[in-house]
């Protein structure tokens, strides 16, 4: 791995994005709408039911940690997407790049529109709704760390289909996140399922992590034994999704997609 | 001395369709070929499989004496490749284009290298446009300023001339045949600008549905085929050409 041809990767990414405006403003534009929708939710849950006053800060620390997963999912295969559109991915395959730097950079991208996002997020629910993501404390970083690595890996796997099935497979790659979101105990706990589905559940790095969050912003210490499970699957995960990165990567080269992709 | 580029027995095959069928040839440093052929001879799945983007069904590729695909990185920061059909992120500003392409192929000096390749091809007053602004002759310029970055000792271009008009066509001819020769790179092209080849190209590999017809110095391709001009033997080739792949003279 050479850090100079990660380092060339991401800087050419990060002019890209703070270079169009249409791009900055979508970056913000659908978290904040997700923060003012969920926000007014729990305000009007708390006025109707008189519910408990913790599900303001478990839905909207689940909402501000399902968009950091999106976010750096999103981040990992947009950078593939942006090659492919302006005509580019040929120049950096003829390059002397690894798909390892290849990879790294968008990894590296998709961490800082994560930190950028998740700030920005974090600072608009203290302010609006008072709610303070950083009174987790510690615990915050080994969760957050999770959820960028289980996001890494959906990016990945993301721009692997997208790779062998071009546009023909852009909705399904995108919708991915979405699959798993229902068992992955986001605005709800795993012990909501019904009993049979509760296993699969834990087999998502996201369940531990969703979970975990909801310990500590109850005030009870982290569970280490989660933190073990998240990170264990993330490390399976993320090999796997790598493993298929690569794969689809040799396909395409047999296949000549890389010189066809969207045309 | 061993060949720059050794490809022997090379075939391709997607899903049914031949578009490399038995192709075999070496290319020495500092020559200049020229791969000719009709649409769809098989001519950029040639130059895709030299640049290890596309994987051959058949056959090997060895550059600079080493196996393509078992040195693929390494043989890549030694050569460089243009087209007409690739071009650089459109909103980032040349400048910021050429800089981090000196990144990837790790160029000592990038600055006044690119400063010097700006000049050569005169749109140095390009340098902080946006690269999706600019007209296609000029976009070609700046794909040739990027292809020559890292001093490549095997330059692989795709109709390199495709989208420019005959003065900058001329210009670039001259530019690259210059460069080509202050440092004898080897180089590879494609071109349907019969032009392009005669002036460049020392070379003529003549590609038909796959397979190389013909082979050899301008003149003698002229010779060989009774024609007058490159472009008399290209129209010969593309409607005759299946009775040549049967009957080679
Ligand atoms: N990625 C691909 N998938 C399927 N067929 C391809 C692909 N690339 C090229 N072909 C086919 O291979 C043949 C040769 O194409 P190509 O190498 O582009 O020809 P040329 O550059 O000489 O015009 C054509 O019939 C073309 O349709
Ligand atoms: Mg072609």
């Amino acid at each position: 791995m050479r850090w100079r041809h990660v380092r060339a990767l991401v800087i050419r990414y990060t002019i890209l994005y703070t270079r169009s405006a249409p791009r900055v403003v979508e970056m913000f534009f659908w978290p904040f709408m997700d923060l003012f929708v969920w926000g007014f939710v729990t305000m009007y849950l708390l006025r109707v039911n008189g519910a408990h006053p913790s599900l303001v800060t478990f839905l909207l620390g689940a909402m501000i940690f399902w968009d950091i997963i999106y976010r750096a999912a999103q981040g990992v295969s947009i950078s593939f997407l942006e090659d492919v559109w302006s005509r580019n991915l040929l120049n950096v395959f003829v390059a002397p790049v690894r798909v390892s730097e290849f990879i790294a950079a968008s990894y590296a991208v998709g961490l800082l529109k994560v930190l950028t996002i998740a700030l920005a997020l974090t600072g608009g629910a203290y302010l609006m709704y008072s709610f303070n993501l950083f009174s987790m404390g510690f615990a915050l970083v080994p969760l957050f760390a999770n959820l960028v690595i289980m996001g890494w890996s959906i990016g990945m796997l993301t721009t692997a289909l997208l790779m062998r099935w071009g546009q023909a497979a852009e909705n399904l790659a995108w919708a991915v996140p979405f699959l798993i979101q229902p068992i992955a105990a986001v605005f709800y706990p795993v012990s909501v399922l019904p009993a049979w589905l509760q296993p699969v559940a834990f087999t998502i790095p996201a369940s531990h992590v969703f979970e975990g969050m909801r310990q500590v912003l109850r005030g009870e210490p982290l569970n280490v034994e989660r933190l073990i499970w998240a990170f264990v699957l993330n490390l399976v995960y993320l090999a796997l999704a790598a493993w298929s990165f690569n794969h689809m990567f040799h396909v395409a080269r047999r296949k000549g997609l890389l010189t066809k992709l969207f045309t | 001395m061993m060949p720059v580029v050794e490809v022997k027995n090379l075939r391709k095959e997607f899903d049914g369709t031949t578009a490399v069928a038995d192709v075999s040839f070496a290319v020495e440093r500092g020559e200049t070929v020229g791969l000719l052929g009709p649409n769809g001879a098989g001519k950029t799945t040639a130059i895709h499989m030299l640049l290890g983007l596309i994987i051959p069904t058949s056959g090997s590729i060895s550059v600079f004496g080493a196996d393509l695909e078992k040195s693929r990185v390494d043989i890549l920061a030694r050569c460089n490749f243009s087209s007409a059909y690739t071009s650089l992120p459109y909103n980032l500003k040349v400048w910021e284009n050429l800089m981090i392409c000196a990144g990837l192929y790790e160029v000592d000096c990038a600055r006044q290298k690119a400063h010097s390749l700006l000049d050569m091809f005169e749109i140095a007053h390009l340098k902080d446009q946006i690269t999706g602004r600019l007209s296609s002759g000029e976009s070609t310029r700046v794909n040739l300023c990027k292809a020559l970055l890292n001093d490549p000792e095997l330059l692989l271009l795709d109709e390199p001339t495709a989208s420019l008009d005959p003065d900058i066509a001329d210009k670039v001819r001259k530019i690259l045949q210059q460069v080509q020769q202050e440092k004898s790179i080897t180089l590879i092209t494609t071109s349907h600008n019969m032009k392009d080849v005669q002036e460049v190209c020392s070379r003529i590999l003549f590609l038909h549905k796959g397979r190389i017809i013909a082979d050899g110095a301008p003149d003698h391709i002229l010779e060989k085929f009774q024609q007058q001009s490159l472009e008399d033997v290209f129209i010969s080739i593309a409607r005759g050409g299946d009775l040549m792949v049967k009957e080679p003279t």
